[in-house]
């Protein structure tokens, strides 16, 4: 047995003594369950693992995890995790956030952190709705949504999340669901194991104030013909029995039977492919249109890109190469002195 | 035909557009006479606009050195020589020209354009009309003769232009005696990549230099002897850069690692320049998005066991206000460095002021105490900052370091410290010392009231932090109120325990009890000293304290006050300190205040000294 396997912590020391405390039936619980559940099988120790977060009901997660951990201000969790990995590589690294948090009052750190790509993992708790003060439109609420701040409707044009985080040239870009627990884990592995920053969108519900927003991609009933999974290498088929796909005309996506197609003329998902995962974020269509494509989940796109820490850690160590190790009283004489006697 | 008059102290100051090379022929002066042993006070004033239209009077840039054979604490009140380069410059800094001073003239930026652009009338010209006949003036064609020496070297016209620097700076040289040999190694070291700039540079500053003594106008020389500073080693330091090593020292004394989050801004910029130069000790600088992600970028980086540091002037110190709560709440060190310029709003950014002083004090929601020191000169940067530092990881707290434009842009000569001799800063990081079953507690305090440093990494230590009120000891979230207010008197209790570890105020000159004492923080030092020392010369009953701890106070300032009959506290500002005295301790300090963007001159202060004693 390897040491690391009898240091292996289970989900349960995972658990904290604070009591979890969002609203009954909130899609924040089955995150933290799928989150203490995959961290134990990532190889990591506990003392090494940090989450941090900005402030809405999703921000409340680190009191929940027996690790380190920091509930911050507003939008500021991605900020901070940076100082934090720049000097501290070692760790492991967890942003836990909202549409709020992360996109309105955040967007901006959240624009830097992708670009600069550090090695952390972003969790993306999107519900469409401020939670925390109680049921105010978000940036990603659609318009028209009807909530105490806009009775007359949100005038505000929604953003696409991820279609964002490719425009930043994110290096991992990923969707998931509150209520499909195996594909929720399967992605924060993948999240975890991407080196670089992986942003990963969790469609998450607030059954208080804006209960049901995602129910056509989540509810057996709807989810199969709304919902398009997708996987490495594989055709772009979705539909009750897979009977439906995706094919690439040009750059213009177009809904086909399967049945009237080659296998080999469907759209075959590459991760790598920076071009066509930017198309794929942009199936955002409105379900309730009937030709509408469906939404996609799975990981996107996938890029290795050399990380800040460590781009950063090697400019230090080339200055030491070059120049020797800083010596104080050198930089404090300087270059020019003079003597009076 | 020369002669040589010796002088005990010159005050002289450069101008020019601010394309001219101004501010490198004011240093280059500046650490040729430091070298010579003189004590120098320098005062580089900046245009707002980085190119303002070339030959106008926004476009004015200056650089005022004060150098002499006597200790000297300021840049001078007036000048005793003007060097302008163009017409803009002697319309903007002529009223900065003692009656019957000297004015070395540029004569070639007196053209008809120069002339409309420095806003002349029409025909008017200064150098003709005899509105100069009570100053010293020496004309030369600089424009011109530079061409000729640089002719067939190759160089264009806009490369000869620029070299005319040089041949004032050589004139400069040679007036006053001094070597070129500091300025040639300075050329040879700036140029090392493009040698035809060598060469020329050398011929100009040479050229001029051999003007003063070919030239067949009768010229005077003078003399200017050496200081008889404290014997030791010096070297010449504007405040940002003492800053930038001050942050290294402590980090390096600390065995941390430096991390400094900042976003461009006048005047702090050269701090992130300088620290970026120094990665060979380390240092992790991160030029953030904006000033909110440079601070909090720090935060993260104490989190995970760095000395973390920003910095910034006034308008970026208001975006990072939230976040200085945080560290507050989460009690971790952290260093926020403002370099004051004059406010509100963008307000003056290449201009000093003393107005921040209330904003580090109170200026966060909620009851949000942090400590506050501010440096008086150039070279005390270097041991504030420290200091600064000392206190952040000794304390778990952030801590403001105030500094302003007047001292971070001046230099001054320095007797720099040994690294063995710079006081020892003390670091424990918590590890985990817990009995079976015991929970580990994150805000447990020692006798300090400081928490313990627990970083990521150590094991059996986790533990979660946050901004929302906590209880104590454990750190749960806690809406209790009784908590509420037990913590927000611990908050405030943590710092004034901080006067425990601090040095008692000083008396910085005259006796501890008398008629007057003047109050002063931060960079009217100088000026005060200067100002108090003339007075006592003349057997005024003053004496003079300086601040530099602001909050807290040092415990013995009430029982100073105690000892005098009046109490003046000039700032820069529109009465900031002042309040804080008369808050704490209920005496009648009267003020004297400048808002101009300008450091005080020793005689402004000198005279509000007179009237108060006159007046008694
Ligand atoms: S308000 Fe909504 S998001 Fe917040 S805890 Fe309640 S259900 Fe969850």
């Amino acid at each position: 047995m390897s040491s690391v396997e009898m240091d292996k912590m289970t989900a349960k020391e995972l658990v904290t003594d604070q009591e979890v405390r969002w609203c009954p039936g909130c899609g924040d619980y089955s995150i933290l369950k799928q989150v203490q559940t995959v961290i134990p099988e990532l190889g990591l120790k506990r003392e090494n693992i940090v989450f941090i977060s900005g402030i809405g009901c999703s921000s409340r997660f680190p009191y929940y995890m027996e690790t380190f951990g920091m509930h911050s201000i507003h939008g500021r969790a991605t900020a901070i995790a940076s100082g934090l990995k720049a000097t501290r590589p070692d760790l492991s690294v967890w942003i836990v956030t909202g549409d709020g948090d992360s996109l309105s009052i955040g967007g901006n750190h959240l624009i830097h952190l992708l670009r600069r790509n550090f090695d952390v993992n972003i969790l993306l708790f999107n519900n469409e709705i401020y939670g925390l003060t109680k049921g105010q439109y978000s940036p990603t609420s659609p318009e028209g949504l009807v909530t105490k701040s806009t009775p007359a409707g949100s005038l505000d044009h929604p953003f696409n999340p991820l279609a964002l985080c490719m425009g930043a040239d994110a290096t991992f870009v990923a969707r998931t669901m509150d209520r499909d627990p195996i594909h929720l884990r399967e992605l924060l592995k993948r999240a975890h194991a991407h080196k670089g920053t992986s942003l990963l969108e969790i469609y998450q519900n607030c059954n208080v104030f804006n209960d049901g927003a995602f129910e056509v991609f989540t509810e057996k009933a709807t989810k199969k013909v709304n919902t398009l999974f997708v996987a490495h290498d594989k055709p772009l088929v979705f539909g009750q029995n897979l009977e439906k796909g995706i094919i690439l005309d040009g750059w213009t996506p177009r809904l086909v039977n399967v049945a009237d197609h080659s296998i080999n003329d469907l759209w075959i998902h590459d991760e790598k492919d920076r071009l066509k995962a930017s198309i794929l974020v942009r199936f955002f269509d409105d379900s309730k249109h009937t030709d509408a494509l469906p939404r996609p989940f799975g990981v996107f796109y996938q890029e290795n890109r050399n990380t800040y820490e460590d781009q950063m850690s090697a400019q230090v160590a080339e200055a030491i190469k070059s120049k020797g190790k800083g010596n104080l009283d050198e930089l404090l004489s300087g270059r020019s002195t003079w003597k009076i006697s | 035909m020369e002669k040589t008059e010796t002088k005990q102290n010159v005050v002289i100051l450069f101008a020019g557009d601010s394309g001219d090379g101004i501010q490198l022929i004011g240093a280059q002066f500046t650490n040729t006479n430091a070298l010579f042993g003189n004590d120098v006070s320098t005062f580089p004033n900046f245009p707002a606009e980085i190119r303002a239209p070339q030959g106008t009077i926004p476009g004015v840039s200056g650089f005022q050195l004060h150098f002499g054979s006597v200790a000297l604490f300021t840049p001078g009140d007036i000048c005793d020589v003007l060097v302008v380069m163009n017409a803009a410059a002697l319309k903007t800094d002529l009223k900065n020209l003692k009656k019957g001073g000297t004015i070395i003239v540029n004569t070639g930026g007196f053209g008809p354009q120069n002339l409309k652009l420095a806003n002349y009338p029409v025909e008017v010209n200064p150098l003709l009309d005899h509105s100069l006949d009570q100053y010293r003036v020496i004309e030369i064609d600089v424009t011109k003769l530079t061409k000729k020496a640089l002719e067939g070297s190759g160089l264009g016209t806009k490369e000869i232009d620029r070299s005319k620097n040089m041949f004032v700076l050589g004139f400069i040289y040679w007036m006053y005696n001094r070597s070129l040999a500091n300025t040639i190694d300075f050329i040879e070291r700036k140029f090392r990549t493009q040698p035809e700039f060598i060469e020329s540079n050398i011929k100009i500053l040479k050229a001029g230099y051999n003007y003063g003594d070919i030239t067949e106008t009768p010229m005077t020389r003078y003399e200017v002897k050496a200081a008889p500073m404290p014997k030791g080693t010096y070297r010449s330091i504007t405040g940002n850069h003492a800053t930038a090593m001050g942050l290294i020292s402590a980090a390096n004394k600390a065995g941390l690692t430096l991390f400094y989050g900042s976003y461009p801004i006048t005047p702090a910029s050269d701090i992130l320049h300088e620290l970026a130069k120094h990665k060979n000790f380390g240092v992790k600088t991160f030029q953030a998005e904006d000033e909110i992600a440079a601070v909090t970028s720090a935060i993260g980086a104490a989190f995970g066991g760095s000395l973390g540091v920003t910095a910034s002037s006034g308008p970026g110190i208001a975006l990072k206000t939230e976040a200085i709560g945080l560290a507050l709440m989460l009690e971790l060190p952290l260093v926020i460095c403002n370099v004051q310029r004059g406010g509100p709003s963008t307000g003056l950014p290449t201009k000093t002021e003393q107005a921040d002083l209330l904003q580090a004090v109170y200026g966060r929601n909620g009851e949000a105490p942090v400590p506050v020191i501010a440096a008086y000169s150039p070279s005390d940067c270097f041991y504030t900052v420290y200091e600064a530092c000392r206190i952040a990881i000794e304390h778990m707290t952030p801590v403001f370091f105030l500094s302003d434009g007047f001292i971070a842009n001046g230099s001054e000569p320095w007797q720099f410290p040994h690294a063995e001799n710079l006081e020892k800063i003390n670091v424990k990081y918590a590890h985990n010392e817990l009995k079976e079953g015991e929970k580990f507690l994150p805000y447990k305090r020692n006798e300090k009231m400081t928490r313990p440093w627990a970083i990521p990494g150590t094991k059996g230590l986790e533990h979660r932090i946050g901004g929302l009120e906590k209880e104590n000891e454990t750190g749960n979230i806690s809406y209790d109120p009784d908590n509420h207010e037990f913590m927000v008197k611990l908050r405030a209790a943590r710092v004034e325990k901080i006067a425990d570890f601090i040095p008692l105020q000083t008396i910085d000159q005259g006796k501890d009890k008398g008629k007057l004492l003047v109050i002063g923080w931060g960079s009217t030092y100088g000026a005060i000293k200067t100002a108090v020392r003339e007075a006592l010369a003349e057997e005024v009953e003053v004496s003079h304290i300086h601040i530099k701890y602001l909050n807290p106070l040092p415990k013995n300032i009430g029982a100073i006050l105690e000892n005098f009959e009046q109490i003046l506290i000039p700032e820069m500002n529109n009465g900031q300190l002042i309040k804080i005295i008369r808050e704490k301790f209920l005496v009648d300090a009267k003020g004297l205040n400048k808002i101009k963007g300008m450091p005080f001159t020793a005689g402004e202060i000198k005279r509000k000294i007179s009237d108060i004693i006159n007046v008694k």
